[in-house]
């Protein structure tokens, strides 16, 4: 599969890429998407075609080797096209977020300086147009969808098919120079430019060059076996580096299927018609559908229910160990493949995950609940991690290795070192070439052999040789004792449970851990409602003493579990209280993408953190609050302070450095 | 700025000339005058709104034009003829496509299923040939099909294609129902109080829409909203009612700034 028929070297670009698959699977479909009801496809000679026009259209427009063509959308064929015409002219392809909004936009294109921006519709059209005087490079838009636009001023708006209609048109010179320029493409010319979404300062554009993304793919698609006849549904954001892997690297390098939705809202249906063989998915998306299923099964009728709790308490039971391929009593697989034809086959049915080979989750811890539920219904879902700046992969989970609190061995060609400090470095094909004029943190981030930096903290099982990582690097500190503290890692066991929303762990420093614990009002509402507990605020529900004793055992449970962790067993919570608000973006508690600023909280927070530890049963407090019309108002409340049962840890505490 | 070909509106869109005209339309209910001798017109494109207190005779002058009643007194020409008194399927077979102010959708069936029947008035086969699905019958719901599917795209509706409308939100009802409207591809849309009991982002949308229909396929549309400031934005030309008397026509800042729209509108004192 490395090479061509003829023995050679496998192609070294994407736009070679697509040549070879239309020469080798021609007739196969390359692309579905979801228009008008129907599921419209283009084959892999017939989407060649159709990105040739268009390259050749951009050659008339004066598209020029070098050139950034940003690309902004949902993702649909013509925008995937977009991008691999840009390459075939020479020039490189930036996906934008669709959802960024104009301000945002407007840096990322001054950044890259992009001459072309291929928009999907009006709205994308409009942001780019608002900041355009402020592009001193920008040239044209290429809009794919005309509803709305026919108004518009044209001098710099072009709609795609008029661009690929003068693309077919095109003389014979410009095909020889089509013909040249994608001949002249090599594994060192750049593939795409993805900005990260820069959490902390602005965002940077990590170049990935074609070795990067094809050895990637290629590496990817052979260790999960991944093979032309498969499906993906392409919904993730274009401009993450994901959804480039997925939907082109691997894509073009296998031969697979990219099928877009009809549109965002969609989603569910079109994945039930697809019903894809490879998926991904971030945690989030598994949590709300098995939320909505179990919410579902309590609406059902007592039989069905009753059906859905044996099959599913004997899955949990016996469909990992089937899908790890271990040995399963007779009795047990003959009830299995009952459950199958009763539950667990119309379950995934209805999810759309009928015929999933590998499902991968990645982005964030999920819950072991949660992961072994799908795992238990026979579907082959994996951990991996990974970044932008490795092309996706770093570590993935092999078939029949799979558990919840790792992600996997270092996927193939990638080399792992843990600092001293903790700190994950990885060396891969994948390692990106560097940040887009910005020097400085390319050599802050990747040293000159080639190691890059995480950000993350983990560590190598011995055993096992799976990669787990344990909290951001930066978070990660030490106890009084020496012993090593994580507090994200604690925080995820005990956000795991419904009830909980968000929890901050304290330790850094000090004898023992304390924890503020956010509870989730839904969750907790919803039972208060079922078991007659009244209540009129979020502060009186979060008082409650049977709140209170329920967040208690949660937390001792997760004591426990943290316990058996011999590196962190020392970040159990012995006191812990239940805030009286929710940790909100607008007080600044949490960042808009809803994570933890823990400096702020121990600040704002600092006579609640003095009563954790001073040992005082409660204590009274007075917040500021600002109300979503930018008011703001205190609220005062005495808070319960509780301690927890904490698990004696017997063995010596080693430290994480080594 | 108006002569027999047509004008250009402020925001450069040419109008053509007239679609339907009015001419000394009366409407009697019994001793009721409900509609008292009045003339307009709706030219090809424009966005034509009828406003009005409550009352004042709205919703019968649209549906002197759609053919549900018939006016006691005056000529109603379409298309350059004078139109017969008419059944309200006749009208609509002559392109004249409307709304309803309190939905007037099947609640039962899906989505798709209501805009379909929006097509009704473009078939031509039987209920025998059409039951077998078969021949002419079968191509003529593969082709009304697609021409639906292009306006459940348009409107942005696709999610919930196969969803029963009893199960939807009202603003999406609304929503369901211009489509049904637009389904039938007409020369003339009219909408009664397409805007009503929405909040304000439902409003936005259907302005949006509005303002889309008359864009991309050029229909001429006549509306009746209580939303005045959705009225001044969308509207070309603005006729208002009182009493079923015309006491004002022209742009929204003409009508604006008319006298007898303030008095009706304020409340004048004696």
């Amino acid at each position: 599969m490395a090479t061509t028929p003829q023995g050679a070297e496998h192609p070294r670009s994407v736009p070679a890429l697509l040549a070879r698959n239309a020469a080798r699977f021609g007739a196969q479909a390359a692309y579905r998407e979801k228009e008008f009801g129907i599921w419209q496809s283009w084959t892999w000679a017939e989407a060649q075609e159709e990105i040739e026009a268009l390259a050749l259209g951009l050659l008339d427009l004066g598209a020029q080797p070098g050139d950034f063509i940003a690309v902004i959308g949902r993702n649909r064929p013509y925008l995937y096209w977009s991008m691999v015409a840009a390459q075939m002219v020479g020039a490189v392809p930036v996906p934008l977020y669709q959802d960024a909004v104009a301000e945002e936009m407007a840096y990322v294109l001054d950044h890259c300086g992009a001459r072309f921006v291929v928009a999907a519709d009006q709205e994308q059209v409009d942001k780019v147009i608002e900041v355009a005087d402020r592009l001193p490079s920008f040239e044209r838009i290429i809009y794919v969808d005309s509803r709305g636009l026919r108004k518009y001023d044209h001098s710099r708006l072009s709609a795609f098919d008029a661009v690929q209609k003068a693309g077919r048109e095109a003389g014979e010179t410009q095909r020889e120079e089509l013909e040249n320029r994608r001949a002249r493409l090599d594994y060192d010319d750049i593939c795409v430019m993805l900005y990260t979404s820069g959490t902390t300062g602005k965002p940077k554009g990590v170049v990935l060059s074609n070795r990067n993304i094809i050895e990637t793919a290629k590496n990817s698609a052979e260790f999960d076996h991944l093979r032309a006849d498969d499906e993906v549904l392409a919904y993730l954001p274009m401009a993450w580096v994901g959804d480039f892997i997925f939907s082109i690297g691997q894509a073009y390098w296998t031969g697979f299927c990219v099928n877009c939705p009809e549109s965002a809202d969609t989603l569910v249906t079109d994945l039930r018609e697809i019903a894809p063989t490879y998926y991904f998915a971030p945690p989030r998306v598994f949590e709300t559908n098995l939320t909505q299923i179990m919410i579902r099964m309590e609406d059902a009728g007592a039989l069905k229910r009753r059906m859905f709790h044996y099959f599913m308490e004997h899955a949990r039971r016996v469909g990992p160990r089937l899908l790890d391929g271990h040995s399963v009593g007779l009795w047990d697989r003959l009830k299995y493949r009952m459950g199958e034809v009763l539950v667990y086959g119309p379950l995934k049915n209805a999810l759309g995950f009928s015929r999933i080979r590998v499902g991968y989750t990645a982005g964030e811890a999920i819950g072991p609940e949660i992961f072994d539920f799908y795992r238990a219904l026979g579907i082959n879902l994996k951990q991996l991690y990974g970044q932008t700046e490795a092309s996706v992969f770093i570590t993935q989970q092999p078939d029949g290795e799979v558990r919840s609190d790792t992600v996997g061995v270092p996927s193939p060609g990638v080399e792992l070192k843990i600092a001293e400090s903790g700190e994950v470095f990885y060396r891969s094909p994948g390692t990106f070439v560097e940040y887009y004029k910005n020097a400085e943190s390319t050599r802050d981030t990747k040293d000159p052999e080639g190691w890059v930096a995480t950000g993350d903290a983990g560590f190598v099982e011995e055993d096992s040789g799976h990669l787990r990582i344990i909290d951001r690097a930066k978070d990660v500190g030490h106890m009084a004792s020496g012993a090593l503290f994580a507090p994200k890692y604690v925080e995820n066991k005990l956000k795991f449970y419904p009830a909980i929303l968000e929890a901050v762990v304290f330790g850094a420093g000090r004898e023992t851990c304390c924890a503020f614990i956010n509870i989730d009002l839904t969750a907790v509402g919803n039972w208060a409602e079922r078991n007659n507990i009244a209540y009129s605020s979020y502060q009186e529900l979060a008082g409650h003493p049977l709140v209170l004793e329920t967040i208690q055992s949660h937390v001792e449970e997760t004591n426990e579990s943290v316990a058996q962790d011999e590196m962190l067993s020392g970040c159990q919570v012995h006191r812990f209280l239940v805030l009286h608000k929710e940790l909100d973006a607008d007080d600044g508690e949490l960042t808009r993408t809803r994570k933890v600023r823990r400096k702020i909280i121990a600040e704002k927070y600092a006579d609640l953190v003095t009563a954790l530890y001073d040992g005082s049963d409660e204590v009274y407090t007075e917040t500021e609050v600002t109300y979503e019309d930018g008011r703001t108002g205190r609220i005062r409340a005495t808070l319960a302070i509780r301690d927890a049962k904490t698990v004696p840890v017997s063995a010596p505490v080693r430290e994480a450095a080594e | 700025m108006m002569d027999g070909a047509g004008y250009v509106t402020a925001d450069g869109r040419q109008i053509g000339g007239e679609l339907l005209a009015l001419h000394n339309i009366t409407l009697r209910f019994g001793g009721v005058v409900a509609i008292n001798d009045i003339s307009f017109d709706i030219r090809e494109g424009e966005i034509r709104a009828i406003i009005g207190p409550n009352g004042a005779g709205k919703s019968s002058m649209l549906n002197v034009i759609s053919g549900f009643y018939t006016p006691s007194q005056g000529e109603v020409r379409y298309k350059g003829e004078t139109r017969p008194p008419m059944k309200p399927y006749e009208v609509a077979r002559m392109g004249v496509a409307r709304t309803f102010q309190n939905i007037a959708l099947f609640e039962g069936m899906t989505v798709l299923d209501n805009v379909m029947t929006g097509r009704l008035t473009h078939m031509n086969t039987g209920i025998a040939q059409q039951a077998l699905w078969w021949g002419r019958a079968r191509d003529e719901e593969m082709e009304n099909r697609a021409k639906v599917e292009r306006v459940i795209d348009f409107l942005e509706i696709q999610n919930i294609r196969k969803t029963p409308v009893g199960r939807l939100p009202y603003g999406l009802k609304k929503r369901v129902e211009l489509a049904r409207a637009l389904a039938a591809e007409p020369s003339l849309l009219l909408l009664d109080e397409p805007m009503a009991g929405m909040n304000v982002e439902e409003k936005e949308d259907m302005s949006r829409f509005i303002l889309d229909v008359n864009d991309e396929f050029g229909t001429t549309i006549c509306l009746i909203e209580h939303d005045m400031g959705v009225v001044m934005d969308l509207s070309d030309r603005v006729v208002v009612m009182d009493y079923g008397k015309k006491i004002g026509d022209g742009t929204p800042d003409e009508v604006r700034g008319n006298q007898d729209v303030i008095d009706a509108y304020l409340g004048v004192s004696h």
